[in-house]
C-alpha cells in the first residue's frame, strides 16, 4: 500500500514541475500555443473537477454547471466594465479590475446561484434532477442573452485582465503562472475536503442515501453543501477563463459546455482527484489534434465518448490501470 | 410504571384500496425484546417502514419516549434514538467494514461539516469502530470491502452498523434471514445480550428465534395486530394458531 | 381580442408539438428508466428527411412517411446499437452516451446537407388562412397541426387506456420491476416504447418544418423545452405530459407576444425587446421552479 502511494507522491511531483517548466520547454521549442493550451487545460481541470465533486464522489448527475462556470466569467466581466465606465453596478457595487476582489466575487456569486439552484433541485432525484439542472442553466443563458448592456449573444469583451499587485497580467505566461497556482490551491483544497468527514459522508450518499439516512444525516444539507462547494469551484474556472479570453460570453452557460465538462469528467475517471484534470487534457487535446485535421471533429469526439462509455468503466484511469495490469 | 419506548396507536396506512395497517396498536417497553410474526404479507415491513419515517401513515400516532415523531424525517427520528436494520441489507458496499461502521459513529457524533482534517486519520473512530466490530466477531473482517462479504457477514454488519448509533429502539426487520445453523445461533446470543442496553422490536418468521428471544409477541395478519402477549400465550391462541402457526411450513 | 385568440391557437399548436415529444419522452423514462438526450435528434432526422423527400417528390404525404420512416429507422438502429446496453447502467453513463450521439448525428447531418437551414414548402393543400370567427384569420396549416396533434393524443389515450400493450405501458411506469418480474417480455415493450416515441418525434419534427428552420441543433432546442414539460408533467405520466404541454406552449407564447411590449412602457424599445425575449425564454423554467416548490414530482407524478 505504501509503494503505491509513494509512487502516486512522485508522479505528482514530476507533473507539477513538468507544468512550472512548461513555458519555458514551449519558447524554447517555438511553440507558444503550448502554454496556451496548457492555461485552457488547468482552468477547466478546475472546472471539471469541481463537477467531480458533486457528480464522481456525491453521486449526483448535474447537467447544468457550465452555469456557474459562465456566472464566473460574467463576474470578472461585469465587474471590469463598471470599472472602466466609472459606474457602480446596481448604483452601489463599484466596478473592479483587481484579480484579488474579482476572484473572490465570483466564487461567491456563483455559489450563490449554486444555492439557489440546488436548493431547488435537489428536492429530486434521477432523472428529474439531470433535466432540472440543465433546464436552469439553459435558463440563465437565456438571462445572458437577452442581456444586451453586458454583450447579449455577442459576449463580452474585457480589454485587459484583471491585475494583480507586482504582476503584469498582459504576459500569457503570467496568466498562466497565476492559473497554475490557482489550481494548485483548489486540488489541495480539494484533497483535504474529499478525505475529510464531509467528504467522507458525500461518498457514503452516493453508495446508498437511505443508509446514510438510516444512520441519521439529514441528506438534503449535505448534498445542498457539496453542490454549492461544487459551484464555487466551477465560478473560479470560469473567471480564471474570462481573465484568459479576456472575454466571456453566453456559450460560457450553453449545455453544450456542461455536456463537454461531463465528458472530461467521465474520461479522466469519475471519481478520482486528478482524474478531470487528466480528462481535460485529454479532451482538448484531442480537440485541438481533430479540429486541425477536420472541421467535423465534433464527430471524432461524440465516437471516442461513445467508445469509452460502452466499454470503458472508469475512463482514462482505469483504462491505464487495467493496461499496467495485464503487463504487470 | 414507566411509560414504554415506544407507543404506537391507531397506525393506519392505505396503498390504494389495500389496507396495509390496520389500526395497529403496539408498545415496545425498555429491556425487553418485543417480537412482531405474521404470515408473509401481513404488512410487517410496511409497518417498520412507518415507525422509522420511511413511509407515511395515513392515521395513528407514533411516540418515541413519549414524545410523538409523525412527521419526522428518519434521520431526527435516529437522532432521537431510533435505529433499523434491513431486511434486504442495505450497506455501503464499496466501503470496507470499518469504514461502514466508522461513518455511523462519525454521523452519530454529528461534526460532518469538516473539511480539512482527514477522517481515515481518526484514531478515536477508528477505534470506537473496531470495538464494535470486536463485540461482534467481525474484528478480522474489519479491512474487508463490503461487496466480498458473505449473506451473513453482512447480517452481522447491518447490526453492528445500527449500534453503532447508540439507539435506545431498534427496529430488526428479519435479521435471521438467509442465515445458517450457527450463524443464528450467533445472532440469537448477541441479540439476547442487548436486552438491557436497547430495546428491540424484532419482526422474525425464524420461530426458534423468537421462541428464544421475545418477551412478548404480537401476531400481524392482514394488518391487524390479532394478539398480544407472552410467548406461552400466543403458543396457545386459538386464533393465532389457526391463522398462522397452524398453517404447516415456517421454513427458514 | 382576436390578436388575444389568435396567440392562444399558436400556443396551442406549441403545445401540441411539444406534447408530441414529451409524450415520447416521458414514456421511455417511466418504462425503461432511460434518459435519451438523443430523442431531439430523431426529431431533427424527421424533419430533414422529410424535407428531403418533399423535394424529391413535391409530396407532403410522401414526406411525413419519409419522416416517419427515417425516424423509425433511426429509432430501431439508436435502440440496438447503443440504447440497449444502457438499460443496466447508471444515468451518468446514459447520460453520456447519448450525448455523443448527438454530436455524431449532427455531425452526419452537417456533413451531409451542409450548416445552412433548409426551406420547407407548405403543403399547397394546407397553405392559406381560414377565417375561424368574424375577424380571427388563421393559418390552415397551423391549425392542422392542432389537430394532428389532438388526434395523436386521443390516440395514445385509447391505446394506453384500453389496450393489452397500454396496460403493460401504464403497469411498467409504475413499477418497471415488478413488470419485469410478472415475465413480462420486457425486451418487446422496450422495443414498442421506443418506437413509439420515436414516430412520434419524427412527426413532430416534419410538422415543424414548415413554420421553424430546419437546421442542425433544432433537436436539442425543443428537447430542453421537452425536459421541462416533462418535470412540470411528472415523470412518466402521459397525462402530465399533455396538459403541461399545453400550459407550456400558451405561456411561453403568450409570454414572448405581450411582454415585449409592456416593457416598452418603460425601458426604451431595443432594450425592452431584448429583456422581453430573454425573460420570456426564462418564463417556462421560472415556471418550472414554481412547479417544484410546490410538487418535487411534477403535477401528475406516477408514482411507485
Amino acid at each position: 500500500m505504501n509503494g503505491s502511494s509513494t509512487f502516486r507522491l512522485v508522479l505528482c511531483l514530476f507533473v507539477l514541475v513538468a507544468l512550472v517548466a512548461l513555458p519555458v520547454f514551449a519558447d524554447a521549442t517555438g511553440q507558444p500555443a503550448l502554454t496556451s493550451l496548457a492555461t485552457r487545460i488547468l482552468i477547466y481541470g478546475i472546472a471539471a473537477a469541481s463537477l467531480n465533486l458533486v457528480l464522481g464522489y456525491g453521486g449526483m448527475v448535474s447537467f447544468g454547471h457550465a452555469a456557474f462556470f459562465g456566472i464566473g466569467g460574467y463576474v470578472v466581466g461585469i465587474l471590469y466594465q463598471h470599472y472602466a465606465a466609472g459606474e457602480p453596478l446596481f448604483g452601489f457595487i463599484p466596478g473592479s479590475n483587481q484579480l484579488l476582489v474579482t476572484l473572490p466575487a465570483a466564487i461567491l456569486v456563483s455559489g450563490a446561484f449554486a444555492a439557489l439552484i440546488g436548493a431547488l433541485s435537489l428536492r429530486t432525484s434521477g432523472v428529474q434532477f439531470i433535466m432540472i439542472t440543465l433546464a436552469f442553466a439553459q435558463m440563465l443563458f437565456f438571462l445572458f442573452v437577452s442581456l444586451k448592456a453586458y454583450g447579449g449573444d455577442d459576449g463580452l469583451i474585457i480589454r485587459r485582465a484583471n491585475e494583480v499587485p507586482g504582476l503584469n497580467m498582459r504576459d500569457k505566461q503570467t496568466i498562466y503562472y497565476v492559473c497554475l497556482t490557482a489550481a494548485l490551491v483548489f486540488f489541495v483544497l480539494l484533497w483535504r475536503v474529499v478525505n475529510s468527514r464531509f467528504g467522507n459522508v458525500l461518498v457514503g450518499l452516493r453508495q446508498s442515501e437511505r443508509r446514510m439516512a438510516a444512520i441519521g444525516l439529514p441528506v438534503y444539507r449535505y448534498q445542498l453543501a457539496a453542490f454549492v462547494i461544487s459551484g464555487m469551484g466551477a465560478g473560479l474556472a470560469g473567471a480564471l477563463m474570462a481573465n484568459f479570453m479576456r472575454f466571456a460570453s453566453p456559450d460560457m452557460l450553453h449545455w453544450t459546455k456542461s455536456g463537454e465538462l461531463m465528458v472530461m469528467v467521465i474520461l479522466g475517471g469519475v471519481g478520482t482527484l486528478f482524474g478531470p484534470l487528466a480528462g481535460a487534457a485529454v479532451f482538448i487535446i484531442l480537440e485541438t489534434v481533430l479540429a486541425a485535421w477536420t472541421e467535423y471533429w465534433q464527430l471524432g469526439v461524440g465516437a471516442v465518448l461513445l467508445f469509452v462509455v460502452l466499454y470503458t468503466h472508469g475512463g482514462v484511469q482505469a483504462l491505464a490501470l487495467r493496461l499496467a495490469g495485464r503487463r504487470a | 410504571m414507566t411509560a414504554p419506548i415506544l407507543a404506537v396507536r391507531g397506525l393506519v396506512k392505505r396503498f390504494g384500496g389495500l389496507l396495509a395497517t390496520d389500526a395497529v396498536d403496539l408498545d415496545v417497553r425498555a429491556g425487553e425484546i418485543h417480537a412482531l410474526i405474521g404470515p408473509n404479507g401481513a404488512g410487517k415491513t410496511t409497518l417498520i417502514s412507518q415507525l422509522f419515517g420511511e413511509l407515511r401513515p395515513d392515521g395513528g400516532t407514533i411516540e418515541l419516549d413519549g414524545k410523538g415523531i409523525d412527521g419526522l424525517a428518519t434521520a431526527e427520528r435516529v437522532s432521537r434514538g431510533l435505529a433499523r436494520s434491513f431486511q434486504i441489507t442495505c450497506l455501503l458496499s464499496d466501503y470496507s467494514v470499518r469504514d461502514n461502521v466508522a461513518i455511523a459513529v462519525q454521523v452519530r457524533q454529528g461534526h460532518s461539516f469538516r473539511f480539512l482534517a482527514n477522517v481515515r486519520a481518526d484514531r478515536q473512530l477508528r477505534a470506537e469502530a473496531d470495538a464494535l466490530l470486536a463485540d461482534a466477531g467481525l474484528a478480522e473482517r474489519a479491512d474487508e470491502v463490503v461487496a466480498n462479504l458473505s449473506h451473513g457477514e453482512r447480517k452481522q454488519l447491518e447490526l453492528v452498523v445500527a449500534l453503532a448509533g447508540r439507539p435506545r429502539l431498534l427496529l430488526l426487520d428479519e435479521p435471521m434471514a438467509g442465515l445458517g445453523h450457527a450463524e443464528s445461533q450467533q445472532m440469537i446470543a448477541m441479540l439476547r445480550g442487548l436486552k438491557q442496553t436497547v430495546a428491540m422490536l424484532l419482526v422474525e418468521h425464524d420461530m426458534d428465534a423468537v421462541f428464544k428471544l421475545a418477551d412478548r409477541i404480537s401476531v400481524l395478519v392482514y394488518g391487524r395486530v390479532i394478539a398480544t402477549g407472552s410467548p406461552d400465550e400466543i403458543r396457545a391462541h386459538a386464533e393465532v394458531r389457526k391463522a398462522y402457526l397452524g398453517e404447516g411450513d415456517e421454513a427458514c | 381580442m382576436t390578436l388575444f385568440l389568435e396567440q392562444m391557437l399558436n400556443g396551442l399548436q406549441l403545445g401540441v408539438m411539444l406534447f408530441l415529444m414529451a409524450a415520447g419522452l416521458t414514456l421511455i423514462f417511466g418504462i425503461m428508466g432511460i434518459i435519451n438526450l438523443a430523442h431531439g435528434s430523431i426529431y431533427m432526422v424527421g424533419a430533414y428527411a422529410g424535407t428531403l423527400v418533399i423535394g424529391q417528390t413535391g409530396s407532403f404525404l410522401l414526406g411525413i412517411a419519409g419522416a416517419l420512416g427515417a425516424a423509425a429507422v433511426t429509432g430501431v438502429v439508436m435502440e440496438m446499437v447503443v440504447i440497449r446496453r444502457l438499460y443496466r447502467r447508471d444515468h451518468l453513463d446514459q447520460v453520456l452516451a447519448t450525448f455523443a450521439i448527438i454530436l455524431i448525428l449532427n455531425q452526419l447531418v452537417t456533413i451531409l446537407f451542409g450548416r445552412q437551414p433548409l426551406f420547407v414548402p407548405m403543403p399547397p393543400l394546407l397553405a392559406g388562412s381560414v377565417e375561424l370567427l368574424p375577424g380571427l384569420v388563421y393559418p390552415v396549416y397551423r391549425l392542422s397541426i392542432i389537430v394532428v396533434g389532438l388526434l395523436v393524443a386521443a390516440g395514445l389515450y385509447v391505446l394506453i387506456n384500453r389496450t393489452r400493450i397500454g396496460m403493460l405501458v401504464r403497469a411498467g411506469s409504475t413499477n418497471r420491476d415488478m413488470v419485469r418480474a410478472l415475465g413480462v417480455d420486457i425486451r418487446m415493450l422496450y422495443t414498442v416504447v421506443f418506437g413509439l416515441g420515436a414516430l412520434l418525434a419524427g412527426l413532430a419534427g416534419l410538422m415543424a418544418g414548415p413554420i421553424l428552420a430546419v437546421q442542425v441543433g433544432m433537436g436539442e432546442q425543443i428537447l430542453i423545452t421537452t425536459f421541462v414539460v416533462v418535470v412540470i408533467g411528472g415523470v412518466g405520466s402521459i397525462r402530465g405530459a399533455f396538459f403541461a404541454s399545453l400550459i407550456i406552449g400558451v405561456v411561453d407564447t403568450m409570454l414572448r407576444a405581450y411582454l415585449p411590449g409592456l416593457l416598452r412602457q418603460i425601458m426604451v424599445g431595443s432594450e425592452a425587446d431584448a429583456l422581453g425575449a430573454g425573460i420570456s425564454s426564462m418564463g417556462i423554467y421560472l415556471l418550472m421552479a414554481l412547479v417544484l416548490l410546490v410538487r418535487p414530482k411534477g403535477l401528475f407524478a406516477a408514482d411507485s
